[in-house]
């Protein structure tokens, strides 16, 4: 009960409108100006010393990002988006590139650290810090700031840098793979940022290596009026293994920021990708002014056989989410897995879930969804699992359960289930209930209070989920948890 | 990603819109606004296609190559009507969209009355939808069937729906009204020349009054190549039992569209059926049943066998409005497909505002089950035989919901007839 316990203490601390990573960094930064067109994206590739041929990736980019327009299909409602009143460009000011952590602005890491990141590795190297080891690439606006155990990880030949880096130091592996699961034209956003990304992780873990420590990238919008737009790519060569982990925050505004990532992932074959993040962005007061619009493009491609790519998700943050990690089944016995806590509170609107393509043969994939809904929230699970003629024996699973608290929320179920072969078997099964009154009287009747109870269940509901999670991840997410639901109770 | 406008009207819009301009030049003063408004309405969404996203798997625009001329009023000979067989019922038969009283029983039933319409309605319930305008803004005919309050009809009501000549179309109004505590048994029949490519385009709408209890069985058994589009708009009352089933056969291309919305509290509806496709047939079940008052109950339930290149198409939307507490709903779709080439999309899906609710949907798709096959196989039982066997188990067990004996019976015998397994016996 110790642990039901230390979670309602974490609840009862902090006020409803309390959002622990709300403060404000005050650093001087480097913004381009606002608005939107070509010279802006060539000023972002010149920033980043960029060759020209990604400049022209951009450009093309870009000319197909005006003739798009906003999907409206998703369940969200907000303003429409004034995409000429943004900064797409903000960095921390600094001298000169800095060469270790020392050089690091010490208002960032003072940043980090608030944040629990812990960006110098001297302190875990020389035993000061506890020994979980989790390599982290630190990314403030738009930039990347740091990136730890670099050396070491250059000794197993795994490459973990910021993706601007990538692009100057190896063009080779970013031309090769970079747009190839996402492609430029995917979707409105994702064009949009495939002109104007800034800077996120680049991974390359090269064969039968099995990545000596977590990957890990901290991003953190500082900011105002800024859109953010990373783009991550991780590849896993044959016969290798990855565990990352993303964490999103952001201060506490009143305005509406844009953050519009894309991720790619490349499982080559007998290649493993493990993925989880926790989403925290900002989520709006209580009025449901403010928060963070989270446009999210992520998706897997199980390239060759025998390959797995296995997303975890964390929901809490974010005035409206708008995510559908993927994964591709292409090699034969490759594998996919969704794994999903979605939780929703206040004015929170979120519509996501996954896409499961399969293609090749034997292909399997699991999906388990958690949503959760409290307060005037709407929360949808939007999902596809999809079998193609020559998808023998694909299986998937599919379970999504949604948990009402409070009657003025709404929970949504939308999958869609296409199969084109007769050799693939797909289930699928939804719920949507709320707390039941025998479950509350079983708990209370063994003495907890209302709100023990609440927790109690709750944590139960998405165990499931949280088992998937590395375990720093998992510690924090069942922390996030009950400050996400703070208030919704009784 | 967002639908593009249509630009350019395909061939069957542009047959529409002459269909449109001869049959309203005929039209009387009193219908020429309604006629016009549904024209209108139809106009401004056109034929539907898949990026609208309530026919996103049934693209009409593609499939709809042309619009037939609309079908005159015809005698056919009164045994090319089937219906529901060797059944007694007291019959009502529509030939091409009109009502046909020679055709149709002649006796008198207290507490049913029937009565020829222009097929006009007088308020879409619920249903904003391009095919369900068309239908108002084409319209040739049409009936109103009235059950009195209390009356318990004992005769099954018999709708037969035929579509008399090929390259034609027919579009039919209809409107049922069911009194306060009726109970009553409908088996309705949408059929046509065998071979003849036609369309039919039928709009029901149907209001079930308190404390009823009603039966309804819809035989879909067009001819192989025709194309049928049904919208069914439901209204019920409180403390109401209403049962629907679609026996779904016929038809190249077929789409059954039930707009279900529970008015009364304390209301169960039970909506099923079964799909048997084969060629490359296409069949679509759109369901949307929206619990807008407490304590209701909703049960779907349906099951498709989809053969060679087949494709079967459900969509099912349960939506659960805030004042809709204690709602408990649900759904359950399973397919077999029986070819490497036959195809399944389901999409059934959940919309929850209110919080103390029990809703659930599960789907299930895939082949024959390799071990039940074996144990037959095992015991002697071909293969052939054995397949049979277990297709109709998997049917059967939608089929045997439905409480009328003799509806089972004769869902049981035409599921039997399309297996091509007439010998074999049901226990």
């Amino acid at each position: 009960m110790a642990a039901v316990q230390e979670t309602i203490d974490q609840v009862k601390a902090i006020d409803v409108d309390q959002y622990k990573y709300g403060f404000v960094t005050d650093i001087e930064s480097e913004l381009a100006p606002k608005g939107l067109n070509e010279d802006i994206v060539a000023y972002i590739s010149a920033k980043k010393d960029e060759p020209e041929w990604m400049l022209n990736w951009r450009l093309e980019a870009f000319r197909r990002w005006k003739t798009m327009e906003e999907p409206t299909w998703a369940r969200v409602d907000y303003p429409k988006i004034d995409f000429e009143d943004l900064h797409y460009y903000a960095a921390p000011k600094k001298r000169e590139g800095p060469k270790s952590l020392d050089e690091v602005d010490p208002e960032i890491l003072e940043t980090y650290k608030k944040l629990g990141i812990p960006l110098s590795e001297q302190e875990i190297l020389a035993g000061v810090a506890p020994e979980n080891r989790v390599a982290v690439d630190a990314v403030f606006d738009s930039v990347s700031v740091a990136t730890t155990f670099k050396e070491e990880l250059a000794k197993a030949g795994v490459i973990f840098c910021p993706i601007s880096e990538a692009i100057r130091e190896h063009p080779e592996l970013v031309q090769k793979y970079l747009g190839s699961v996402v492609p430029v034209s995917d979707n409105f956003y994702a064009t949009l940022n495939s002109a104007v990304f800034s800077d996120g992780s680049f991974v390359y873990i090269p064969p039968g290596v099995r990545c000596p420590m977590e990957l890990s990238t901290y991003f953190r919008i500082n900011e105002p009026n800024t859109g953010q737009f990373e783009r991550t790519l991780i590849i896993a060569d044959k016969g290798s293994y990855v565990s990352y982990l993303e964490g999103c925050t952001a201060p506490q505004r009143d305005e509406n920021q844009l953050h519009a990532a894309v991720v790619e992932l490349v499982a080559l074959e007998d290649a493993q990708i493990k993925y989880s993040t926790v989403q925290n962005w900002y989520p709006g007061d209580s009025e449901g002014k403010g928060g963070i619009y989270n446009f999210v493009t992520k998706r897997g491609d199980c390239r060759e056989k025998n390959s797995k790519i296995s997303w975890t998700q964390v929901e809490t943050g974010s005035a409206i989410t708008w995510k559908y990690p993927s994964c591709i089944l292409r090699g034969d016995n490759s594998q996919g897995e969704f794994y999903s806590i979605a939780i929703s509170n206040g004015h929170q609107q979120i519509d996501s879930g996954t896409k499961m393509i399969h293609l090749g043969k034997n292909t399997a994939s699991r999906i388990i969804s958690k949503g959760i809904s409290a307060g005037v929230s709407q929360n949808t699970y939007r999902g596809q699992v999809s079998a193609h003629r020559k998808a023998s024996n694909a299986r998937n699973f599919t379970q999504c359960d949604s948990l009402l608290i409070g009657d003025k929320c709404g929970a949504h179920t939308v999958p869609y289930i296409e199969s084109k072969n007769s050799s693939a078997v797909f289930e699928h099964e939804a719920t949507t209930s709320k707390i039941s009154d025998d479950q509350m009287f079983y708990c209370q009747a063994r003495g907890l209070d209302e709100e023990e109870a609440v927790a109690l269940i709750v944590n139960g509901f998405v165990r499931d989920v949280i088992q998937q999670l590395p375990m720093e991840f998992a510690v924090e997410a069942q922390k996030l948890i009950s400050i996400s639901l703070e208030g919704s109770v009784g | 990603m967002n639908a593009p406008a249509n630009i350019k009207e395909t061939k069957a819009e542009q047959s529409l819109n002459a269909q449109f301009d001869a049959i309203f030049a005929q039209t009387t003063q009193e219908n020429a606004n309604q006629r016009k408004q549904a024209w209108d309405a139809f106009k401004a969404k056109g034929i539907p296609h898949r990026r609208v996203e309530e026919w996103h798997y049934t693209d009409l625009r593609t499939k709809m190559n042309d619009a037939f001329a609309l079908a005159s009023k015809t005698a056919p000979k009164a045994d090319a009507l089937k219906g529901a067989g060797d059944l007694k019922t007291y019959r009502i038969a529509i030939v091409n969209g009109r009502y046909a009283p020679e055709l149709s029983s002649d006796q008198n039933v207290a507490g049913l009355s029937i009565a020829q319409t222009n097929g006009f309605l007088a308020a879409q319930l619920g249903t904003d939808d391009a095919m369900a305008h068309l239908n108002q803004a084409l319209v040739q005919g049409g009936i109103s069937i009235k059950i009195d309050a209390n009356a318990k009809i004992e005769l099954p009501i018999e709708i037969v729906r035929y579509t008399d000549g090929s390259q034609v179309s027919s579009y039919a109004g209809t409107t049922v009204e069911i009194g306060s505590g009726a109970k009553a048994l409908i088996i309705e029949s949408f059929e046509g020349d065998a071979d003849a490519a036609y369309q039919s385009n039928a709009l029901t709408e149907v209001k079930v009054g308190d404390k009823a209890d009603v039966h309804w069985l819809k035989l879909q058994v067009e001819s192989a190549k025709a194309q049928h589009i049904e919208t069914l708009s439901i209204e019920l009352g409180a403390e109401t039992n209403f049962q629907h089933f679609i026996y779904n056969e016929g038809a190249s291309l077929s789409r059954a569209q039930l707009f279900l919305e529970f008015k009364g509290e304390n209301t169960h509806a039970g909506l099923r059926g079964t799909s048997l496709l084969k060629d490359n047939q296409h069949a679509d079940i759109t369901l949307f049943v929206k619990h807008a008052v407490p304590g209701c109950e909703s049960r779907e339930y349906y099951r498709s066998v989809v053969d060679d290149k087949a494709r079967a198409v459900f969509q099912g939307k349960i939506i659960v409005e805030q004042a809709a507490q204690k709602t408990d709903g649900q759904m359950m779709i399973k397919t077999l497909l029986l070819s490497d080439t036959a195809e399944i999309n389901a999409k059934p899906e959940l919309e929850i505002f209110a919080d103390d609710v029990q809703c659930a949907h599960g789907s299930t798709t895939g082949d024959i089950d390799e071990d039940l096959l074996f144990y037959l196989m095992a015991r002697g039982i071909p293969e052939a035989q054995a397949r049979k066997i277990l297709v109709l188990a998997f049917l059967s067990e939608a089929i045997e919901e439905f409480e009328e004996e003799q509806c089972v019976e004769l869902l049981e015998a035409m599921t039997r007839s399309w297996l091509h397994a007439d010998d074999m016996v049901s226990e």
